[in-house]
């Protein structure tokens, strides 16, 4: 029995490739991966926004009504409802001008307990020494 | 010798990292380790059969078989990303797997190194 921790660490823009989206479907996908494994061992996965990567996590996405596709924000609080650990970092949302309030950090609305969290970058780098893989996104 | 799991989203033509990663896979296996490729995203096309060779592009089709033919190297598409692509079970090369995201976490799970080149 074991559990291998996956640290996806998004940098991309939301929309303009689709690699952030992927990064969420692909942790998202952990929920499924017992199929392919041993009993009692499991994926865990983490997912860090730093850079340009953490307008992904604005509220409010219009994907559906631009795009016609799901919004990475409901991926996100997918992930959220999962109980996934999502962190946020807090230089990069300050570089920006991006307020708490105007980023995804919850889903108690949908009955989710699980909240996102904004940390300095020293905090993700923590997280990337205790995953056992990263995949840069 | 180890498992090298590598995982990319860039499509064959309009970025080289498809290249480097399939070149990358060709390096580890003649060093006696097993390789598992995971595309997702545009990087599915590799997965396309009856890509031409032009000097112009990557062509990464003989490497593939060849790896294929190693008994080392096993490559996997994401099924709904080929899919909504318009690539096909049919339109699948030859030694491919197709199957959900869960198969490269699983992937992951067993290797030794990961190695996973995301971005365009």
């Amino acid at each position: 029995m074991a559990t291998k921790k996956l640290g996806f660490i998004v940098r991309t823009l939301p929309y303009k490739t689709e690699a952030s989206r992927l990064a969420m479907t692909h942790a998202i996908a952990s929920q499924t991966v017992e199929i392919y494994l041993e009993d009692g061992d499991m994926v865990e996965p983490v997912i860090c926004f730093v850079g340009d990567g953490v307008l992904n996590c604005l509220k409010s996405q219009q994907a559906m009504k631009h795009y016609g596709i799901t919004s990475i924000e409901q991926h996100i609080k997918n992930g959220l409802l999962l109980d996934m650990k999502l962190l946020i970092c807090k230089e990069d949302i300050e570089k920006l001008g991006i307020k708490e309030a105007n980023l995804i950090m919850d889903v108690e609305d949908i009955g989710g307990e699980t909240k996102a969290q904004i940390v300095p970058y020293s905090e993700i780098q923590k997280e990337m020494d205790s995953v056992d893989h990263l995949l840069f996104c | 010798m180890g498992k090298l799991t590598i995982g990319c989203f860039s499509s064959l033509v309009g970025s080289v990292s498809l290249d480097f990663a399939v070149k990358l896979s060709d390096a580890a296996v003649k060093k006696g380790h097993k390789v598992d490729l995971w595309v997702s995203g545009n990087a599915t096309m590799l997965s396309k059969k009856g890509q031409k060779a032009f000097k112009d592009y990557s062509h990464l089709a003989k490497t593939l078989t060849e790896l294929f033919a190693t008994g080392n190297f096993q490559a996997t598409a994401c099924e709904a990303c080929a899919e909504a692509r318009g690539y096909h079970k049919d339109d699948t090369m030859e030694g491919w797997k197709r199957h959900s995201m869960d198969w490269y976490l699983a992937s992951c799970f067993g290797a030794d190194r990961v190695l996973h080149i995301g971005g365009d």
